[in-house]
């Protein structure tokens, strides 16, 4: 499937890591809804770790969808916090 | 998405599909659609111009604050040639503050930079992508039934707009980050025009008293480094770290103040 970190790339990333990257997903969430900075940092990380090692990035010519949508990396805890209460990166 | 039940990822998905399917069905006017992908990269080489004048603006920033402190060290001499000590220890002040200033502008320049570099790899993506675009309509409009024509064209067409979603996403990213920079460029710039520099902490808003206690001591020390060395610099007083050391008003060499009566001895 097709991973994209958002400001950064598209990736081609193996199905079969689907269920650890959305492990690490859920950690995100749950640290942000748990107003655990330190552990979203941690969590946040990683997930674009997985993605970035176990990915490949897909070539400028490709002109695929992506099935899954990363926020950019730079993004702050407040901003985390964002996306689930306001507009969040892109405004309605 | 079958196993992705995570949201923080597919938060920014669901938004970006909702803006694209705002706008026009890209199948439906193929050459219009291609119209608004070369429009948009104009706005993304625009986006980079932007952040270009930014940073050409903190530059200038950089180098007046550079000037300035060599003249607050410029004045800061002079006033401890005049055993202006009181003004010297304020020039300086002002020279501390102005340094760490300067540090502050350097990495926002640096960090600038990179996002600068980053947008233009981004719009030579988003440019191959386009000119892919053209050519798979094309082939497509070619090559296939009308009915699924569209549908491949759609396709591409979603895949070219997501990456321009995404390109804008990192430019109006860069524009905030750029803007607060130059709001607080901009209002330094009205700080020293009113002379408001004269309370150093005026900047630093929201430190409470420790924080402005412990910044005190750390650039009051700075100064008392700097006093020593521009004393030693000028001849006066001793070693800079004796006069940094005993509190002892300078040894003038020239008309030193006399103590009020000749007498050798003095009370221990």
């Amino acid at each position: 499937m097709i991973v994209r970190i958002a400001t950064e790339g598209q990736y081609d990333f193996p199905d079969d890591d689907a269920d650890r990257l959305n492990e690490l997903d859920n950690d995100v969430v749950a640290a942000v809804e748990a107003g655990d900075e330190e552990a979203f940092l941690t969590a946040f990380a990683s997930l674009l770790e997985l993605v970035r090692s176990d990915g490949k990035p897909v070539a400028d010519d490709v002109l695929e969808e992506s099935d899954v949508i990363i926020p950019p990396p730079d993004l702050t805890f407040a901003e985390a916090g964002h996306q689930f209460t306001g507009d969040g990166l892109i405004p309605d | 998405m079958p196993g992705m039940s995570g949201r923080f990822s597919t938060v920014i998905k669901a938004k970006i599909n909702r803006m694209l399917d705002k706008a026009e069905d890209p199948a439906e006017t193929l050459e219009y659609s291609y119209q608004k992908q070369m429009e948009l990269l104009q706005n993304v080489k625009k986006g980079i111009a932007d952040v270009v004048t930014s940073k050409k603006r903190l530059q200038l920033q950089q180098q007046k604050l550079e000037q300035q402190v060599v003249k607050l060290d410029t004045q800061a001499r002079q006033a401890l040639a005049q055993n202006r000590e009181d003004l010297a220890r304020v020039a300086l002040e002002r020279k501390q503050f102005a340094q760490t200033e300067l540090q502050g502008l350097d990495s926002q320049v640096q960090e600038l930079e990179s996002q600068q570099q980053q947008l233009v790899d981004k719009e030579a993506k988003l440019r191959s992508k386009i000119d892919q675009f053209r050519t798979k309509k094309e082939v497509i409009k070619a090559q296939y039934s009308a009915a699924e024509a569209s549908v491949r064209i759609s396709e591409a067409a979603s895949g070219v707009g997501e990456e321009m979603a995404d390109v804008g996403m990192a430019m109006q990213r860069a524009v905030d980050k750029t803007e607060n920079m130059r709001a607080r460029a901009n209002a330094m710039d009205e700080l020293e025009a009113s002379g408001a520099f004269d309370d150093q902490l005026s900047l630093t808003a929201g430190q409470d008293d420790i924080d402005r206690q412990l910044h005190e001591l750390s650039s009051a020390s700075a100064v008392d480094d700097d006093l020593a060395r521009l004393r030693a610099e000028l001849g006066q007083g001793p070693a800079p770290q004796q006069a940094l050391g005993s509190g002892d008003p300078a040894q003038t060499p020239a008309p030193a103040p006399a103590p009020p009566t000749p007498s050798e001895e003095r009370p221990a």
